[in-house]
């Protein structure tokens, strides 16, 4: 190639503390390319992508835009140069307008830019209201506000972090064609994902990053989706064949036109919801977070207690008044989406986590602890679901997503539950482990568990569930049979197509 | 003079000091930062004020230090919270006490002192008005800059992007932070604002409304303007309203001592305290959906 890379980086390298989260990167982006960053949470990408747009600066290594060496020291150089963002949590400000967003990064008449907006809107298929609050939008038209605010900038560079996995499928095609009219205007993209099938759909190179080091430099499409996961964990996809469910058995969890108020101003109110969940069974919730998923857990885990007793069954018995130990007694166990804070205590060791849930089991005489039997059980956890860390004395919040995930999954498994609720089991959990994760859940309905499950991966659901519901809004849609519906239709359901 | 003569002619004036003190709380807590030091750096912007006037005679000199020495405490706030990542409750709470304790110290040769107050202006046409006129309408200079000041505040938070970029600091720093606004920078001028206001409020209350020094004069007051910020929702007009409700309900406390109502005067002194404390529980059960 005669002409240089818009941007490249050489030999580029980040550590923080005691992890080498970049060694020696090199990566050349090409206007009108789309360039995929492919990766395990864990990789190095998000490191990569900071150092790029400014927000951390390499320990060594260069990094050079039109063939000359720039040094970004804060996001506003990059935005100088000519780099926009698309970050994978908003950086949208909720109680403000679109448009009062917008003027926070870029100068001008609040009419003037509404009408930019709006142009913009046209011309990439990124409508959008102007004057909508932004705590109104759904989650693609806020990252469409997103998209916006970049390309306000004239960028030449569009890095997009993770952008469709928050995303239902209808708005990730609508997605797909605005970045290809952008190519087509002769921008260079930055995608950064870890899902296969799309990077090979949309982009023309991808560096595969494993362990904070660049794998390999291919053209997507012309690999298949097996031989980029074998690049991007290093070994054989694992398979998660498992046998066929048998028929469930009796009713373990029943939810009877279940309403709940919104709780704070960004809340969700729950409308009537409906659910019976059987023994042997996995269910799945599918939905953006956001549509009354936290609202829902919390109702069923007993952190809200609900208006009426009736309006929670847990093994025949009316439990909407009850707290959540109560709700434990009866064979209930949680395994809550916020690792830290609620699934684990991040200041205490994993012996002590364990504790937390797992005291009846022996781990207590006369009011005081057990020590033996808390590392025991501890120990048990930490062996029988290959949590990698150096003991039960190990921190909670020391750890990362994945371990810490599998431990607490671990930990809910052990108490042999009748009844279970995961919310979101592989968030932020690498593929082997999240594979693993999916087993182990699969494994606990042979036993005749029943359990139900909160995702936003819908892979995942169809993957593991026999039935599918969506929530949307705080409206739960009827009973999908999992082998009878397709994503599609729960697509449609996720942006309140159909109810 | 009637009760209610009473009551209109010094219920601004008795507002004044918890409206400028929770104006500026307001914005330091519009930018995400709590600080509970009110009380100290109200006292000791009373103390410097009481002390600059009684030597100078000019309430010009009194304020200017009275703001600047409160900006200073705030500001060592500001650098053990920002700075040194210290516990905003602890740092505000410590701050708070240092304020006190050197308004007591610097105010200990001055106790029961008088100084002369700010005349009240008489406004050609407007103190003509029969019974508000005389009353309502004839108050200090002071009095009249917090009111143009307060409308200022409303129109800089609502409808400047100044206010704008405030918001979203406070709302979501590391979004601020992301699209490339220094929030620290930010704060530490919302903090430094706020520190300055509760030292004009401090200076108002011991050489204006009540010209004299006494220990423990500000008597709560900073408390007060730090619910009435959460009384007010963090809305200038609100804040300003709670201010004003506030400021009559201690007058009328006085009057109604004046008047020989039955009740032992620690009741009716304890009642601003008991509103407020009624106004938070409501407040707050509104917020999480009970009532």
């Amino acid at each position: 190639m005669s002409q240089p890379a818009l941007l490249r980086l050489s030999k580029v390298s980040k550590r923080y503390g005691t992890v080498q989260a970049n060694h020696h990167i090199d990566l050349e982006v090409h206007s009108g390319s789309i360039h995929a960053v492919l990766g395990e949470n864990g990789a190095g990408k998000s490191t990569l992508m900071k150092l790029i747009y400014g927000v951390e600066q390499p320990d060594s290594g260069h990094i050079y835009w039109n063939g000359q060496e720039v040094h970004l020291a804060r996001p506003s150089d990059a935005q100088a140069l000519g780099i926009g963002m698309v970050f994978q949590h908003f950086s949208l400000f909720e109680t403000l307008s679109v448009v009062q967003n917008v003027s926070l990064m870029i100068p001008g008449k609040p009419a003037e830019l509404a009408q930019k907006i709006t142009g913009l809107g046209d011309q990439f298929g990124l409508s959008v209201d102007p004057h909508a609050m932004v705590h109104r939008l759904s989650v693609g038209e806020r990252q469409r506000v997103e998209i916006i605010r970049c390309l306000l900038l004239n960028p030449k560079l569009l890095i997009l972090d993770e952008p469709t996995s928050v995303l239902p499928p209808q708005s990730v095609r609508r997605l797909f064609e605005t970045l290809r009219k952008l190519q087509a205007e002769g921008m260079a993209i930055l995608f950064i994902s870890h899902k296969l099938d799309e990077i090979r759909e949309l982009c023309d190179t991808a560096s595969v990053l494993r362990g904070g080091e660049v794998t390999g430099r291919v053209d997507p499409r012309e690999h298949d989706a097996r031989s980029l996961a074998q690049l991007m964990i290093g070994r054989e996809m694992p398979n998660v064949a498992h046998a066929a469910p048998r028929p469930p058995g009796e009713e373990r969890l029943r939810l009877n036109a279940l309403s709940h108020p919104r709780a704070s101003r960004f809340g969700t109110a729950l409308d009537g919801i409906d659910l019976k969940l059987r023994s042997g069974e996995i269910i799945g919730i599918a939905g953006i977070s956001g549509n009354g998923q936290q609202e829902l857990a919390a109702l069923i885990s007993g952190e809200t207690r609900a208006h009426e007793p009736g309006m929670i069954e847990i093994m025949g018995k009316k439990v909407g008044h009850l707290g959540p130990m109560a709700r434990r007694k009866l064979g209930f166990a949680f395994v809550p989406e916020e690792r830290l804070g609620r699934g684990a205590v991040p200041e205490m060791s994993l012996a002590d986590n364990s504790l937390l849930t797992a005291h009846s089991r022996n781990m207590l005489s006369r009011g005081f602890i057990k020590r033996a039997a808390e590392r025991a059980f501890t120990r048990e956890c930490i062996q029988a679901f290959d949590v990698r860390t150096p003991g039960p004395d190990a921190e909670a919040g020391a750890m990362s997503g994945g371990n810490l995930q599998k431990f607490i999954l671990g930990r809910e498994i052990m108490l042999n539950p009748d009844v279970m609720l995961v919310s979101q089991p592989t968030w932020g959990v690498d593929i082997g482990a999240a594979t693993a994760i999916r087993r182990r859940l699969l494994d606990m309905r042979d036993q005749g568990c029943a359990i139900l499950v909160f995702s936003e991966e819908m892979d995942e659901l169809f993957e593991i569930c026999s039935k599918l519901h969506v929530l949307h809004k705080g409206h739960l849609s009827p009973a999908l049979d999992a082998a009878e519906t397709t994503p599609q239709e729960i697509g449609r359901y996720m942006i309140g197509a159909e109810t | 003079m009637s009760g209610l003569e009473f009551l209109l002619a010094g219920t601004l004036a008795a507002s004044l000091p918890l409206l400028l003190a929770a104006l500026g709380e307001m914005v330091v807590e519009k930018t995400g930062l709590l600080n509970l030091g009110l009380e100290g750096m109200m006292a000791i912007g009373a103390a410097i004020a009481f002390i600059c006037v009684y030597h100078t005679g000019s309430h010009v000199v009194g304020f200017l230090a009275a703001a600047l020495v409160s900006t200073v405490i705030a500001m060592l706030f500001a650098f053990l919270v920002i700075g040194a990542r210290a516990n905003e409750v602890a740092a505000g709470l410590a701050i708070g006490v240092l304020g006190l304790g050197l308004s007591a110290l610097f105010g200990k040769t001055y106790e029961s002192l008088t100084i002369k107050g700010l005349p009240k202006i008489d406004i050609p046409v407007l103190s003509d008005i029969p019974v508000i006129g005389p009353t309502l309408l004839t108050q200090d200079i002071v009095v009249w800059l917090a009111i143009a000041g307060t409308v200022a505040l409303w129109w800089v938070l609502n409808r400047t992007k100044l206010g704008l970029i405030i918001a979203a600091v406070g709302e979501n720093a590391d979004a601020a932070r992301s699209i490339g606004y220094p929030v620290m920078m930010i704060r530490l001028v919302a903090v430094a604002f706020g520190g300055a206001m509760c030292g004009i409020a401090g200076a108002y209350a011991s050489t204006v409304y009540t010209p004299l020094w006494a220990d423990g004069m500000i008597a709560g007051r900073g408390w007060i303007a730090l619910a009435l910020v959460v009384f007010g929702t963090w809305q200038t007009g609100r804040v300003a309203f709670g201010a004003l409700l506030f400021g009559i309900l201690s007058l009328g406390e006085l009057t109604a001592q004046a008047m020989g109502v039955g009740l032992p005067s620690q009741v009716l002194s304890s009642l601003p305290y008991l509103v407020t404390i009624l106004m938070l529980v409501v407040i707050s059960r509104r917020r999480s959906g009970l009532i």
